[in-house]
């Protein structure tokens, strides 16, 4: 052993200035099952509050759905806790295969493979892909998990500014030497909840023979006309060349993700993709449980639709409050404060009257942008959603920021 | 050398600077956090097009691309 005092006092010293920094995380210790309304202990050892929750990615509710739960069961009981394996050894049973074909159909891609998370997917696959003589060029605001998975990988890399077609385009011009092109983007973006241009991708990556990319972790399930994703609202399914998704949001909310796109591509990562191949297969009882979501996902758009009613509501309500918030149509809806320390006070204040919903600021988002993302949820009901505006408006009042412009707020508390 | 400059900073702010950043030649780009490591490939790859060059990556270091001022040091040793 050699973690000796001075070891332990570097530690400790990074720690405490994270601390100072006001970059310190804490978790918040929920009681209940993952919900609308939920029990949340915090801080530590305080006694149990009863607050809704308008900040996770449970976006369909289904979380804690009976349904799914008894599928979850039922799958435990027929296939077992875990695999102890990896899938290529001993670790696919026949409901993996079930889940990555329906995955494949409610995609309307070629091919799919499951991996343990999201996380994982985009860690990847681009290696298992991509080469020293290729490039991936990718949009400035991808997810951190993309920025990993480029990072292990051996082919050049380049970006275009946020959303900016023509960047992209000029980008595409630069590397036209490049063996493969990959472009790669978010579907929904999760923190400012603005959805990517596929359709006008597409035809760039046509114009330019390159493949697209899309992380639709914040869009399955739930964007489209039928829930299928950005692909489907852009008028662009059967195009995408991958996607990536996880099912630890819309899709049930429990754990796993999956690399879906061109039948060649999906072997390759059957193949080469490390956390593939070196980490174990999703547990049955999740499996059982993404099956069960993704049949009361095909059977009705009845979730899918509730939660656009609520969305729009929230985004209205709030508008109408005189409350900044990003332009969009999703359920992630960042309220926009732009001073880190007012996103912290807001958060304070709004838990103090039971709404249950997180600051975000620099380095999770740029320097004076900082927010409180609320996300909305086919889970709420409009006493929920009603409540959590009362709250807002209630703060909102209290710190002055009603009906005032971004250059008024950051005057008052600055960036 | 004066227009070699010029065209640098004018990549550089059009490329990089999404606010009103000043941009001199001797701002540090890598170092003041204005370009990130991901974002040196394009700047490369700019100037090798531009002035029909090629840079080894070795030579393509953060110290080499720190500012306007370096960048055109760097250049100028491969088109003599």
């Amino acid at each position: 052993m050699a973690y000796t005092d001075k070891t332990r006092g570097m530690y400790t010293d990074i720690l405490t200035g994270m601390k100072d920094a006001g970059l310190f995380k804490q978790e918040r210790y929920i009681h209940s099952a993952q919900a609308a309304d939920i029990e949340v202990e915090f801080p530590e050892g305080a006694e149990l509050k009863k607050v809704i929750n308008i900040c996770a990615n449970n976006y369909l509710g289904l979380s804690s759905h009976p349904e799914v739960i008894k599928a979850a069961h039922a799958g435990l009981d027929s296939h077992g806790y875990g695999m102890s394996s990896v899938r290529f050894i001993c670790g696919t049973q026949d409901i993996h295969k079930k889940l990555e074909k329906m995955v494949t159909e409610f995609l309307g891609t070629e091919d799919t493979i499951l991996f343990p998370s999201c996380m994982d997917a985009n860690a990847g696959v681009f290696e298992a892909v991509l080469t020293k003589d290729d490039v991936m060029i990718s949009d400035r605001l991808v997810h951190a998990s993309i920025i990993d998975g480029i990072r292990l990988c051996s082919a050049m890399h380049d970006t275009f500014k946020h959303s900016d077609m023509g960047h992209l385009e000029e980008k595409l011009q630069l590397h036209s030497d490049k063996r493969q092109k990959m472009v790669i983007t978010d579907g929904v973006f999760s923190m400012d909840g603005d959805t990517a241009k596929l359709d006008q991708m597409v035809e760039l990556c046509e114009k330019y023979d390159a493949m697209l990319f899309c992380d639709e972790s914040h869009s399955s399930g739930f964007i489209g006309k039928t829930g299928r994703g950005t692909h489907e609202k852009c008028g662009v399914m059967g195009k995408m060349d991958i996607i990536t998704t996880t099912f630890g949001k819309g899709l049930g909310g429990a754990s796993g993700g999956c690399v879906s796109g061109r039948k060649e591509l999906v072997e390759m990562c059957r193949q080469k993709a490390r956390p593939y191949l070196f980490s174990n297969t999703i547990a049955p009882p999740v499996v059982a449980g993404v099956i069960k979501v993704l049949e009361i996902l095909s059977a009705t758009t009845e979730r899918r639709d509730k939660l656009e009613k609520n969305t729009a509501f929230w985004r209205k309500g709030l508008t109408e409050a005189g409350i900044i918030i990003k332009d969009g149509d999703t359920p992630i809806v960042p309220v926009m404060l732009f001073n880190a320390k007012l996103s912290q006070d807001v958060s304070k204040d709004l838990y103090n009257e039971g709404i249950y919903a997180i600051g975000f600021f620099f380095p999770v988002v740029p320097q004076g942008a900082a927010r409180i993302r609320t996300q909305i949820s086919a889970g709420h009901e409009m006493h929920h959603l009603e409540k959590a505006l009362d709250a807002f408006r209630k703060v909102g009042k209290k710190y002055n920021i009603l009906g005032k412009t971004k250059a008024e707020i950051i005057e008052m508390y600055g960036m | 050398m004066e227009d070699m400059k010029e065209i640098i900073r004018t990549y550089v702010v059009n490329e990089y600077v999404e606010d009103d950043s000043e941009v001199t030649f001797d701002t540090p780009l890598i170092s003041g956090g204005i370009v990130d490591s991901f974002s040196m490939v394009s700047l490369k790859r700019f100037l090798e097009n531009k002035y029909k060059i090629s840079i080894p990556d070795d030579k393509a270091t953060p110290e080499a691309f720190d500012s306007v001022n370096k960048i055109c040091t760097l250049v100028l040793e491969f088109t003599k």
